[in-house]
């Protein structure tokens, strides 16, 4: 009960995008398309996932003092398995991606879940916290690129929504329409704790 | 006179065309997170200066001199977070002996600069863009330029938005990411500017 506790937690209520502001970069980065916050939720996800795993089992064997090293080189190790899979064998994601797959190193969430949880906790509640999170920025990514792919292309998921007279607000799919769109999605959030 | 001519475009190109934080998505938790105040978030800009072009500099040395010699080019991940986290463990050692007032200000995002993707990301496009070694410690030193730049544009508003009146749901996060959006939208005028 109290896993599956863990694990819906990173789903709404500490959403680490929408609640917790943190991993803005990839959020803001790649949200141009849904395919790409799909591929980048999942490669996060990953990474997340098995960096808790290693890091709640060897928490007792690092020195607190180069924790955060340690935990660094963990995560980076994973970010690097995850990197030459994706070359391997999605290259076109692997491409519209770039930057921003090497860049999971230093996605605030999980060194963030590395300090604030697995470095605490037992392995299986951290199995459990990193899939929720790494979910929960997921559907975050996946809520933000609907919105860009949908009004800046009238598509979602490559799939055309829009009859073809729509005309499209190339606006959202460009680097403003990101910063736009969060705002108000989590204006829009705001509203909806209020009531 | 070809050689000024050449780091200038290279200067307009990294500070206004691809800025590293309205164009590219990097960096962008220090420019949310220490943009309320004038003089912390101008601290913060030299501290990322300094760390980028320093970054830079070893990285590429790393790069050129460690990892393509040994054919370990996959490790590049690893190698270079690392060089990040020990150089700004170091700035942080030395900003707390001679500047303990910039020090107290800049609280807990001095050691949050291991963790912003700009200084990641600068090192990475060095390589990806293939720059010569003054190549790339000017680079460094122009997106920490650029980065500054838009740092302090956003404190300077930011300081000035907590007298007007924000509708309610729009406070703190929101608001500052459509202030950014407006100000991505005023970077976007600079695209396609060549020398």
């Amino acid at each position: 009960m109290s896993n599956f506790k863990e694990f819906t937690k990173g789903l709404v209520k500490e959403n680490p995008v929408f609640v917790m502001a943190l991993g803005l970069c990839p959020t803001l980065g790649v949200t141009s398309s849904v395919a790409n916050g799909i591929g980048m939720g999942l490669a996060a996800t990953f990474v997340l996932v098995m960096a808790n795993i290693i890091i709640s089992l060897i928490k007792d064997l690092i020195p607190t003092k180069v924790r955060i090293p340690a935990y660094i080189v963990v995560i980076a190790s994973f970010v690097t398995i995850v990197d030459m899979v994706m070359h391997a064998y999605l290259p076109a994601l692997y491409k519209s991606l770039g930057l921003f797959i090497p860049l999971i190193v230093v996605n605030c969430i999980i060194l963030g879940r590395a300090e604030a949880f697995a470095g605490k906790n037992k392995v299986i509640p951290s199995i459990f916290d990193g899939l929720g999170m790494g979910l929960g920025f997921t559907l975050a990514l996946v809520v933000i690129a609907s919105v860009r792919e949908f009004l800046g292309n009238g598509t979602l998921l490559g799939i055309q929504i829009m009859p073809s007279s729509y005309q499209p607000m190339l606006i959202a799919i460009l680097a403003p329409g990101a910063f736009l769109v969060m705002g108000f999605l989590m204006a829009i959030l705001n509203m909806l704790k209020k009531k | 006179m070809e050689l000024a001519i050449r780091i200038f475009s290279m200067a307009i190109a990294a500070i206004f065309v691809q800025n590293f934080v309205l164009a590219r998505f990097l960096g962008l938790c220090p420019y949310i997170g220490v943009s309320k105040k004038l003089d912390s978030a101008l601290g913060m800009g030299m501290a990322v200066i300094f760390v980028m072009t320093l970054a830079s500099t070893f990285t590429w040395l790393i790069q050129h001199f460690l990892l393509i010699p040994l054919q370990m080019e996959f490790l590049q991940t690893i190698a270079f977070i690392l060089t990040i986290a020990s150089l700004v463990q170091f700035v942080e050692m030395v900003i707390q002996k001679t500047a303990p007032a910039l020090y107290k200000a800049l609280g807990v995002f001095l050691p949050l600069i291991t963790t912003n993707c700009a200084v990641l990301g600068v090192a990475i496009l060095n390589v990806q863009e293939e720059y010569t070694f003054f190549g790339a410690i000017l680079n460094g030193l122009f997106a920490g330029i650029g980065f500054t730049l838009v740092l302090v544009l956003m404190a300077g508003i930011r300081e000035r938005m907590d007298k007007a009146e924000v509708p309610e749901a729009m406070k703190g996060m929101p608001i500052a990411m459509i202030i950014a959006g407006g100000m991505a939208l005023a970077f976007l005028g600079f695209a396609g500017l060549q020398f």
